[in-house]
């Protein structure tokens, strides 16, 4: 499916629809958002129905788990555009998306960066069939906002490393197959210039996890324990010592992720939704829904804007207000839902299922991945070039 | 009107009941919780021995009478440690309806019996549009429909209830175990205890009714504008408590080599948040002031109040959860049990905009 011009991108549309139409199970469709209906895949995955692992497999065969990836890695090659459509057409047929995964979001795209060609062919595929699942092994005790200066060791031993140390916050790790870790490999060294960015099997002997509860009731992430823990030398992405910048590059795409569930587009609740009984006409609550409203729709189109600037050429640190703009939005769009739902939203599971709870992990929006304080530290500082303190 | 700062006896009030409190601690939500409990009753049986449950009961009757002030100091500290009890429902709005009626409130100050108050029926506090039925029936009326949102609901011994009849809204003092009267508890994000209630055919006689047939909002009125001003003294209390956490972390949290407490960009917001929250203490004390004075005339006093409790307490949760960081996010840590709080609290008995409107309209401004 070549990209042209917008007559080829309309007969693509239809084709792609067409294909979605015949091919997509009727358990993932209609419905409105439910977090339960993603599919993280990987080997410990329970899938919600028959038709979700079908819909996945059918997907993956095509590229379609990861549209924008070269076919070699599992992908289908698709330009922005051409994405943009498969997306659309997925949104108008109320069709969920096949897979959604750290290995998606965030190490793929590290990979294509920093990767070797032989590493690509390995990882990507595994990603893109939702065979592995992968967790994210930054954030320690001692290293939240202060990731650099993570403590967790991975000493030289000639043909491996071996790593002690323990992460925290670790989404899903129980669930992981193989984790992204940043690990110290020089202590004399500033802490930005002695990390390496290594490649885990979570089976491998020494690695223990720890589930945390969340105050939403929920309990996706963990403590992960590194306790003599052998890594063979070739699981390392980049170069040794120069893990961090493997680290930001795949910062900026966790970012933009989780920043992109400000403008409500992927599947999220609408305001409607919960104000629509017209119960609700003090002025206040009308005045907030209109304004998150218009915030929404303009934050939507900076997405899109911020994209298309990424294709000439990068937006560098500017992509820091992507996650702060699109998180405090999100936690607005869900104080509102809220307050919209009055008591009928406070219950854990009631008249609008898992709203409360929902509310309860955007609160996380604002610190995962880097909170709003720190992106706003690298707006003020290497976007406006002030002064440091 | 006194001064808008505690008296002597209103200080020694708030030492005692600090103590008491922060010996309980968040703890004590925590264990009722994981028990499924709806309050520790062995904690309750003290309070009721302090003479709290009979803080708006007259002396004649076995109560403390402190007055409204009062029990917002008491309200004040029970939210700092997000204590979970009967009573706001019990001892502050059904012994102040019971008191203004002429009705006897004895069995509240003695602790024999806990009250809650069966009000609302949609998702949005909205007396004026009860439409729970009470029909005529010989002396007494037959009561039918639903109560959605009843805190204390499944606890309480006995219930006010609000219903229509077919001189208008009528309030009823009825047996929580009445024949015909279901209650269902609601898990809801506080941890409390909150229920549905449903009455099918719940027979009330004449002598249930408080105050009028047909005059329930008169009867209901003080207690509502008593609940109201308590439940904002509470959540003024809850902002103090999950501010007081947040600075502490703030003062004991390095990254970068330094205490998070000494970047600027969070002593700013530190600060402003301290603000925000005298702000809304005055609105308090001034409420409590106000309903001891002159009662009929404080609605625009606990408005007032309802509404920056309501506002000030989201954002102290807020702030407490952000600059926590990701511990803020877990259940081990306590300041989510405030967050939960602050927001069922802040619902309760009238939202910001609800109250938003009732200023505007009593400072004459566009009708609400
Ligand atoms: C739900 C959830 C899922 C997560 N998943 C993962 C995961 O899968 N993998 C992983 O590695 N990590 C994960 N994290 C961890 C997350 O990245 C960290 O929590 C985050 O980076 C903040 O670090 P911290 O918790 O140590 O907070 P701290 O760094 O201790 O921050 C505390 C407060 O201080 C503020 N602060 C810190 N420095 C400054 C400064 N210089 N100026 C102003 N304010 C400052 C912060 O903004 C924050 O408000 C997750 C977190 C959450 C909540």
């Amino acid at each position: 499916m070549a990209d042209g011009g917008q007559e080829s991108l309309a007969a693509f549309r239809d084709e792609i629809a067409d294909w979605i139409d015949r091919n997509a199970p009727a358990d993932v469709r209609g419905r409105d958002f439910d977090e339960s209906d993603i599919c993280w895949g990987g080997r410990n995955f329970v899938f919600k129905s028959e038709g979700q692992k079908l819909w996945m497999d059918r997907c993956s065969a095509r590229g379609l788990t990861a549209p924008r990836w070269d076919t070699a890695y599992g992908g289908a090659g698709f330009t922005r555009a051409q994405e943009k459509v498969w997306l659309e057409e997925l949104a108008r047929l109320r069709v969920k998306k096949p897979l959604e995964s750290f290995g998606l979001w965030m190490l793929g795209p590290a990979l294509l960066a920093f990767g070797t060609e032989e590493q690509k062919r390995h990882y990507l595929p595994q990603i893109t069939r939702g065979e592995i699942r992968w967790c994210q092994g930054y954030s320690e005790p001692g290293a939240g906002s202060d990731l650099a200066s993570v403590q967790t060791f991975g000493a030289d031993k000639g043909d491996h490393w071996l790593v002690n140390g323990q992460k925290i916050w670790t989404s899903y790790a129980d669930k992981a197959d193989w984790i992204f870790a940043l690990v110290r490999t020089d202590r004399e060294a500033a802490k930005h210039k002695g990390i390496s960015f290594l490649l885990v099997d979570m089976t491998t002997p020494g690695i223990s996890t720890r589930p945390i509860r969340l105050i939403s009731g929920k309990s996706p992430f963990c403590e992960t324990f590194f306790d003599d823990v052998v890594i063979p030398k070739d699981q390392i992405v980049g170069e040794v010592n120069r893990g961090w910048d493997v680290a930001k590059h795949l910062l900026t795409h966790e970012r933009e992720m989780i920043g992109g569930g400000g403008s409500g587009a992927i599947g999220a609740r609408s305001i409607g939704s919960v104000l629509a009984d017209g119960d609700i006409t003090d002025p206040h609550t009308v005045a907030r829904a209109q304004k998150l409203e218009i915030d929404s729709l303009a934050f939507g189109l900076t997405m899109e804007r911020y994209r298309d600037l990424a294709k000439q050429g990068g937006v560098g640190h500017a992509s820091a207000m992507l996650k702060y703009y699109g998180t405090e939005l999100n936690k607005d769009r869900y104080e509102l839902l809220m307050t919209a739902g009055g008591s009928d939203a406070l219950a854990w599971d009631g008249k609008y299922g898992a709203l409360a709870p929902e509310w309860l992990r955007t609160k996380a929006n604002s610190i995962e991945g880097g909170t709003s304080e720190v992106m706003l530290d690298i707006l003020s500082k290497r976007v406006l070039e002030l002064p440091g303190e | 009107m006194t001064a808008l700062i505690p008296t002597e006896d209103e200080v020694m009030l708030r030492d005692a009941a600090r103590a008491f409190c922060e010996a309980a601690g968040v703890a004590n939500l925590r264990a009722v919780r994981d028990a499924g409990k709806p309050y520790d009753a062995d904690l309750w049986a003290e309070m009721v021995a302090m003479g709290w449950a009979g803080v708006l009961v007259g002396e004649d009757e076995g109560g403390s009478d402190m007055g409204f002030a009062a029990a917002n100091v008491l309200a004040e500290e029970m939210g700092r440690s997000l204590i979970a009890s009967p009573f706001l429902s019990s001892a502050v709005i059904a012994a102040t309806a019971l008191r203004r009626a002429g009705r006897s409130a004895a069995a509240i100050a003695d602790g024999t019996a806990t009250y809650a108050l069966a009000l609302d029926e949609t998702r949005k506090f909205a007396p004026e549009a009860t439409a729970m039925e009470a029909r005529a029936l010989g002396n007494g009326f037959v009561l039918t429909g639903s109560k959605a949102f009843v805190a204390e609901g499944t606890s309480a011994s006995r219930l006010l209830v609000l219903a229509r009849a077919e001189a208008g809204l009528t309030l009823f003092d009825i047996d929580a175990e009445s024949a015909g009267l279901s209650r269902d508890r609601l898990a809801l994000v506080d941890s409390r205890d909150h229920a549905a209630l449903r009455f099918e055919g719940v027979e009330a006689t004449g002598d249930d009714v408080v105050g009028e047939v047909g005059g329930g909002l008169v009867a209901l009125g003080p207690a509502l504008r008593a609940g109201q001003a308590t439940i904002s003294a509470e959540l003024l209390g809850l902002s103090v408590g999950a501010f007081a956490m947040t600075t502490g972390y703030l003062k004991e949290r390095k990254q970068f080599g330094r205490v998070i407490g000494s970047f600027q960009a969070l002593q700013h917001r530190a600060a402003h948040l301290f603000s925000e929250i005298e702000v809304t203490a005055s609105a308090i004390a001034h409420a409590g002031r106000m309903l001891d004075a002159d009662p009929d005339n404080a609605d625009l006093a606990v408005s007032l109040a309802k509404a920056r409790a309501s506002e000030t307490a989201g954002l102290a949760v807020r702030e407490g959860v952000q600059m926590h960081g990701g511990i803020g996010m877990t259940d081990e840590y306590d300041i989510g049990f405030y967050m939960k709080r602050a927001r069922v609290g802040a619902e309760w008995l009238g939202d910001y905009g609800y109250h938003a409107g009732r200023v505007a309209a009593l400072k004459g401004q566009a009708a609400a």
